[in-house]
């Protein structure tokens, strides 16, 4: 029951979140609010930050919260619409002052709520997934811990996709597969096992460029060690000139 | 007087020729009848006609995909795309064969969307049509592959794309290669977008989960049938949430348009007229050879 075990740690709420990594990566950082439609979606926080006090970078993160009182503010991490509207605001201004986009996903799923129907989740990562594909700056996304569904690759049409050790990515959660299945909720640890959720089997399966390795590292110490490995990727992105970019990008998600 | 009382409500019949009455049961095929999903009439199959129509209500019946290319094109111009690419099972999950056998025997598709190029009433374009009946027009390796070169073979041609969308979404047996699916047929659908060409999706029922959150919401102008249910999470799983009943309406195509998400709904009987229409606004200037 390996698989499981990864599960649980990548839902672990004190795992190193959104915010925290801003904060290792940025000498300073604005969050901006709002998807200038209908609200402010607080699952999905997002800004304009400086790295090394001399370059501009945009974030956008999925955060989900570390007691009850915040996960309520926060939706659990589970985005609706609004939240992907956000993030497609801040990718297009990101476009326009030309600026690398950092995208951090941490989410069961989108929002599963009639609210959320009413107002076009599916139209909403749909465009998510549009604007990502035409992005003519660098982009990375890492997922920092639950990668479920259509809310976590609607963050992760990017350059390229790393995940921490112990995150999962994947069609829908162990429990979703397992009743869909064999209609016993139950039995999720099983379909973990066969899902190939982890990111050593999708690394394998070429699904994601690179695994960090968390070893027993703080919160603290995993942002810190990831903060030149990111300003690197992202600079060795910006040798590239946008059309091979976006053709290389193209390739990427052409091949599976 | 117990002799009376005894007496039984209802006189036993010994069915004398059990052989006889199996083998001629035996002969009437399954699918003779069924009830109509809209207004619960039986109705029989010989009824139904060109455009699978429910004959009593109207109601737009479970259209398979190569009789809907018929019925929609202009005769003898439909060529069929990439129609050798078979379903295949990548992550070698249990029981998945079987299921695609299934769908194959049922449909006479080696997967859930039928692809290629054809006319209507003279006007060029390239269509992709889904068949629910083939493991509910999932979205896999395959439909994702099929619709990829739909998009991106339209584009090289610079023809409109029509693309009839049915699907429970993404394929659970191929996992998160289905996920990728969404990356991959986003990127062709926005190449298409970018040569200035027009995409029409029409959403039939149902148009679900992963295939909702892409390409059926990236038209330029979106139709849908009658009452498809059109939305990103299952019904159930949304009742699950918030724990009560959702109404009979949710995630109705005529809902969704209220709401904002789809420019139209057109029945069949309008179908042509309105596709011809579409395609006559956006017909690109073609230089004269």
């Amino acid at each position: 029951m390996k698989a499981y075990e990864t599960v649980q740690k990548a839902r672990d709420i004190h795992r190193l979140s959104t915010i925290e990594m801003i904060n290792a990566l940025c000498t300073g950082f604005v969050e901006l609010h709002g998807d200038r439609a209908m609200k402010d979606e607080k699952s999905i926080v997002g800004g304009v930050g400086l790295i090394n006090k001399t370059d501009p970078i945009t974030i956008i993160g999925i955060q989900k919260g570390r007691n009850t009182e915040e996960n309520i503010r926060r939706n659990f991490g589970s985005s609706g619409p609004a939240g992907y509207r956000k993030a497609i605001r801040l990718m297009k201004q990101a476009e326009k002052f030309n600026r690398p986009v950092l995208t951090l996903i941490n989410t069961a799923g989108a929002n599963a709520t009639p609210e959320s129907e009413e107002y076009g989740i599916g139209e909403a990562i749909a465009t998510a997934l549009t604007t990502m594909s035409e992005l003519t700056v660098p982009t990375l996304a890492i997922i920092l811990g639950e990668g479920g569904s259509g809310g976590a690759i609607a963050l992760a049409l990017s350059d390229e996709v790393w995940m921490l050790e112990n995150s999962i990515y994947s069609i829908l959660s162990p429990e979703g597969f397992a009743s869909i299945l064999w209609k016993d909720s139950r039995l999720a640890s099983d379909a973990a096992e066969m899902m190939k959720l982890t990111a050593s089997e999708l690394l394998e399966l070429d699904v994601i460029d690179r695994v960090i390795p968390e070893a027993e590292m703080s919160n603290e110490e995993l942002a810190a060690y990831l903060v030149p490995e990111i300003v690197t990727a992202l600079a060795n992105l910006k040798t590239v000139d946008a059309n091979t970019r976006l053709a290389k990008r193209y390739d990427r998600f052409r091949k599976y | 007087m117990g002799f009376f009382r005894k007496k039984k409500k209802y006189v036993p019949i010994t069915p004398l020729r059990t052989e006889e009455m199996k083998q001629r049961h035996a002969q009437i095929p399954d699918d003779l009848a069924s009830a109509c999903p809209g207004c619960h009439e039986i109705i029989f199959k010989s009824m139904i006609g060109q455009d699978y129509l429910c004959p009593k209500c109207d109601y737009h019946l479970q259209f398979p995909a190569r009789e809907r290319v018929d019925w929609l094109m202009d005769e003898g111009t439909f060529r069929e795309w990439d129609q050798e690419i078979t379903a295949a099972n990548p992550l070698e999950f249990p029981g998945y064969d079987e299921k695609i056998n299934k769908g194959q025997r049922l449909t006479g598709m080696n997967e859930a969307v039928l692809t290629g190029q054809g006319e209507l009433e003279g006007l060029p374009f390239a269509i992709g049509v889904m068949d629910s009946r083939f493991i509910m027009a999932s979205m896999g390796t395959v439909v994702g592959e099929k619709l990829t070169r739909l998009f991106e073979r339209a584009t090289e041609l610079d023809l409109p794309v029509v693309l009839y969308i049915a699907s429970g979404g993404a394929r659970m047996q191929e996992g998160i290669l289905s996920l990728m699916q969404m990356a991959k047929v986003t990127q062709a659908v926005s190449r298409h977008s970018q040569a200035g060409l027009l995409y029409c999706p029409v959403l039939t029922h149902p148009t679900t989960g992963g295939v909702t959150a892409s390409f059926a919401m990236q038209g330029d102008i979106t139709l849908a049938e009658p009452a498809a249910i059109v939305g990103f999470a299952g019904k159930r799983v949304i009742e699950q949430t918030i724990k009560s009943e959702l109404p009979a309406d949710f995630q109705k195509a005529e809902t969704v348009l209220e709401n904002g998400f789809i420019d139209r709904i057109v029945s069949r009987k309008k179908q042509h007229q309105g596709l011809h229409f579409l395609l006559q606004v956006h017909q690109k200037e073609r230089t004269v050879e």
